[in-house]
């Protein structure tokens, strides 16, 4: 590799911001990487490792008042400074292919003016050889009549079409580096397996050097030569990626591999580095359990499902109001499954199968269109359902996705807690609330101190640690989890995860996890569906699932899910 | 957010500080009128005939005793403007806070509901706009005019005027909260505590509401200064205040018969006044509207 001149070559940078204080933020210290033709190098870290701002470094997009403090950035062998205007022409000398494909493009003109416009931008070409130049684009990333999308509108296309019109637009003027921040974080698996074979064959057939952000390890495994890891701004482990993933030298490495969860075998927990006041946690968690017993419900044995679901069907669209031909859409058709006591089952596909309807259906934030849920013998939801209240209200709650905005920004934590604790006049005084609210939040492991703060004061992980809070404080027997982990770090994740098992160990109950992520499904559930354009494909026990998957849907699911144990090469 | 936004209220531009304290000054003025003011324009033994129409102190033939001189029955027009300003401002912010009510108490629930609730209030509040305001006040204070004694319209017609106003007012708080509304119920929050099963009234009123309560406030700002207008438009057209209990409007109506015939202070100073008041509140206002709009922020 050091026979071949790097397309890019960073030394020792260090990016700063000023603060409002006249202090100095530090993102980005003393990184150096160097990156060689056809190669795929990948950036990885949590939020705040200082992997985007690298990123935009290189562009030129640093966000004022952000500065390159000192270091250099080569390009072929070019030292450059990329805050200066003009000094890196992008779309000319580097590309660059951003997360979310639809703001990427301009949604009011067509993809042929969007690819002409940057060819015309940089090159000499009249507009006939242009479009030539365009068409022969979209035939190289991979789009289906090229001469037919030429003058589609973006939201005409899918995701997965949308991302490649982006990579086209990249790569329009041949440029010899490749900027992909987080390229296919937005796209199910199955478009990500082919978004990524591209980027791949990008680099092994035009020589294009990759420069990949990412957050995902198995992203990592599947298309990187070779891999850095950053923490805080600090590089702490950089070489080849078999090496890397393989045998992580550095403690946060071992850390962040550790916490990616394995599609392979079931652990037990998730390995963490500090086993913070585990003892305080288990103590609350047993008296938690002990309040509800104490309300008094008594469980049907494990024979009888706590909630079956039957033929369900959710329709949308076709609403009073809808208007004459608005044919309704139907996200969930016919769909039956039982939760036994004191299990987690888990329901999984892709964006739109309709998972996550089912949970606002269980939940009671939608009424089903055909079909019956029962909880514990009773009708729910559905044509015979009396209105939910009182217990069988209480007994089902759930746990959101974005920890950012399920806690109400304008109320103290304590008060949030409390509110289903008084509702339900689970304590009998003021006090007795309060102690209660403290135990919830010892039992998800935070200082008591938590409940006098704001939702504002806490991270993500913290936040999302409250919501399971005030879901146990309702004191239910079944959790619905809406992907309550994928907006999480993984190292965050795994925390959670964590959690969610000690509590269903301490406290019997029964959770519904949501997931488009196969490898958590595994760690977490005990059974599981796998849904496809609103129907079960599959169901079947966690275990042999992963191991004997029957349906050609899972199968393909399993094989395109990119995971640290496939690593590039030496399959 | 909290941090930033005590940041940005200390970059308070000059302009809007000025205004600022020019509305406050009017305000404090009006509300102490009685202990301010020379006479007292609402005591019919304060005031004589004889002393109509003399023009301000500063001019040749002024009087002594009267700073901005005398209305046509002699009253003087320092004190009428202050008691004058005291009724506009009232009506005014009374117009504001029904309107203000009513509209984010029907904007909740239309949001909230959504579906034939929703298009009901929403449709009925279309209705309402596509009158012009000053016409729907009219209609309404011209029939109130009818259905209650004269003798004591000085008792009532606050009340009908700042129902007048409030009428057509409300749609706008209601459109913007709804709006805000439908926004917060789809938000995780309000769904975790719909999940816990709370009734819509707490959901509605402990859980959404501070959330969009910030657009209200800037709204009933700029809105307070176009109900001043309408209550003075509605007194100048004689559907306001009686004349033995002025409003700036009604100051202007009777200066406005009077200007031609060179007395031209009664109908000049209650006018400069009101342009005063409700460019300070205007500019206060605007102000308001770019500090809570995310657009707009981070410029200047």
């Amino acid at each position: 590799m050091s026979a071949v001149a790097p397309i890019l070559a960073i030394d020792r940078l260090r990016i700063e911001y000023p603060l409002a204080d006249g202090g100095v933020l530090t993102a980005v210290e003393g990184a150096t990487l160097s990156i060689a033709p056809g190669e795929i190098h990948a950036l990885v870290g949590e939020s705040g490792a200082g992997k985007t701002t690298i990123g935009n470094a290189v562009l030129g997009l640093l966000e004022k008042p952000g500065r390159i403090a000192s270091g250099t950035i080569a390009l072929d062998g070019q030292p450059f400074d990329p805050q200066k205007p003009g000094a890196v022409r992008l779309g000319r000398d580097i590309g660059a292919v951003f997360q979310d494909p639809m703001t990427s493009l301009n949604p009011l003109f067509t993809i042929e003016s969007q690819i002409v416009e940057t060819l015309r931008a940089h090159l000499p070409l009249d507009r006939a050889a242009a479009r030539t130049r365009a068409l022969e684009l979209l035939k190289a990333v991979g789009i289906p009549e090229p001469e037919r999308r030429l003058s589609a509108y973006p939201h005409q296309l899918s995701g997965g079409q949308r991302q490649r019109v982006v990579i086209a637009c990249a790569l329009a003027c041949e440029p010899r580096l490749l900027v992909a921040d987080e390229p296919t974080t937005a796209l199910d698996v199955s478009i990500q397996a082919q978004i990524l074979d591209l980027l791949r064959g990008l680099a092994d057939e035009r020589g294009i050097g990759i420069l990949l952000v990412t957050h995902n390890m198995g992203v990592v495994a599947q298309i990187a030569d070779t891999v850095t890891i950053m923490h805080r701004g600090h590089i702490v482990e950089s070489g080849p990626v078999a090496q890397v993933l393989r045998h992580p030298q550095a403690d946060y490495a071992k850390a962040l591999i550790g916490a990616v969860p394995r599609i392979d075998i079931r652990l037990d927990r998730f390995p963490m580095l500090d086993g913070a006041n585990q003892t305080e946690a288990g103590a609350a968690r047993d008296q938690l359990r002990a309040k509800a017993l104490a309300v008094g419900d008594p469980s049907s044995g494990r024979d009888v499902p706590l909630l079956s679901v039957d033929n369900l069907s959710v329709d949308y669209g076709a609403g009073f109001l809808a208007g004459r031909g608005a044919r309704a859409f139907r996200a969930v058709d016919g769909v039956s499954f039982e939760i036994r006591q004191g299990e987690v089952f888990g329901l999984v596909g892709e964006s739109g199968c309709g998972k996550t309807t089912i949970a606002n259906v269980v939940a009671g934030l939608r009424a089903p269109t055909g079909g019956t849920i029962r909880f514990d013998g009773q009708v729910i939801a559905g044509a015979e359902a009396a209105q939910r209240k009182g217990k069988t209200r209480r007994a089902i709650q759930m746990i959101f996705q974005d920890p950012y905005s399920s806690l109400n920004a304008r109320m103290r934590v304590g008060r949030i807690l409390a509110e289903p604790i008084l509702f339900y006049e689970l304590a009998r005084t003021q006090a007795e609330a309060e102690a209660d609210v403290g135990l919830l939040i010892e039992a998800v492991g935070l200082p008591t101190e938590a409940a006098q703060r704001f939702p504002h004061a806490f991270s993500g992980g913290q936040r999302q640690r409250l919501s399971i809070a005030r879901a146990l404080g309702a004191r239910p027997r079944l959790i619905v989890c809406d992907e309550p982990t994928s907006s999480l770090d993984v190292s965050v994740q795994a925390q959670i995860l964590n959690l969610l098992k000690d509590l269903r160990d301490a406290t019997g109950l029964t959770l519904l996890l949501i997931s488009h992520d196969l490898a958590v499904i595994r760690q977490m559930c005990d059974r599981v569906a796998v849904m496809r354009a609103g129907r079960i494909v599959e169901m079947a026990a966690a275990e042999t699932l992963f191991t004997a998957p029957q349906a050609d849907y899972t199968r393909q699911l399993l094989s395109l899910v990119p995971t640290l144990e496939r690593i590039r090469g030496e399959v | 957010m909290a941090a930033s936004l005590s940041r940005r209220l200390r970059r308070v531009p000059l302009s809007v500080w000025l205004a600022g304290l020019m509305a406050v000054v009017i305000v404090a003025a009006a509300a102490l009128a009685p202990l301010i003011a020379p006479f007292d324009p609402t005591d019919l033994t304060s005031f004589n005939l004889i002393d109509a129409e003399l023009p301000p102190r500063f001019s040749p033939d002024g009087d002594p005793r009267f700073l901005l001189g005398t209305d046509n029955q002699g009253r003087d027009l320092l004190s009428a403007m202050l008691y004058g300003a005291r009724v506009s401002i009232l009506i005014g912010g009374g117009a504001v806070m029904v309107a203000a009510v009513v509209g984010v108490g029907l904007g909740l629930i239309a949001g909230y509901f959504g579906g034939w609730v929703d298009a009901a209030i929403m449709r009925f509040g279309d209705i309402i706009l596509s009158f012009p305001t000053i016409l729907l006040a009219l209609l309404v204070a011209g029939v109130a005019r009818m259905l209650f004694p004269a003798a004591s319209s000085a008792e009532w017609a606050p009340f009908i005027l700042i129902g007048a106003i409030a009428i057509h007012e409300w749609v706008q708080y209601a459109r913007t909260v709804r709006a805000a509304t439908m926004v917060e119920s789809a938000r995780d929050y309000v769904r975790a505590v719909k999940v816990i099963g709370l009734p819509s009234r707490q959901i509605m009123l402990r859980h959404i509401l501070p959330n969009v309560m910030g657009p209200v406030l800037v709204i009933a700002t700029i809105n307070l200064a176009a109900a001043v207008l309408t209550e003075a438009t509605l007194s100048f057209l004689g559907v306001g205040m009686p004349p033995t209990y002025p409003s700036l409007g009604t100051l202007i109506r009777i200066g406005n018969e009077f200007v031609f015939s060179g007395v031209w202070w009664i109908a000049l100073f209650p006018a400069l006044l009101l342009v005063l008041l409700v460019l300070g509140v205007n500019i206060v206002g605007d102000w308001l509207r770019d500090l809570f709009n995310p657009k707009l922020r981070g410029r200047g």
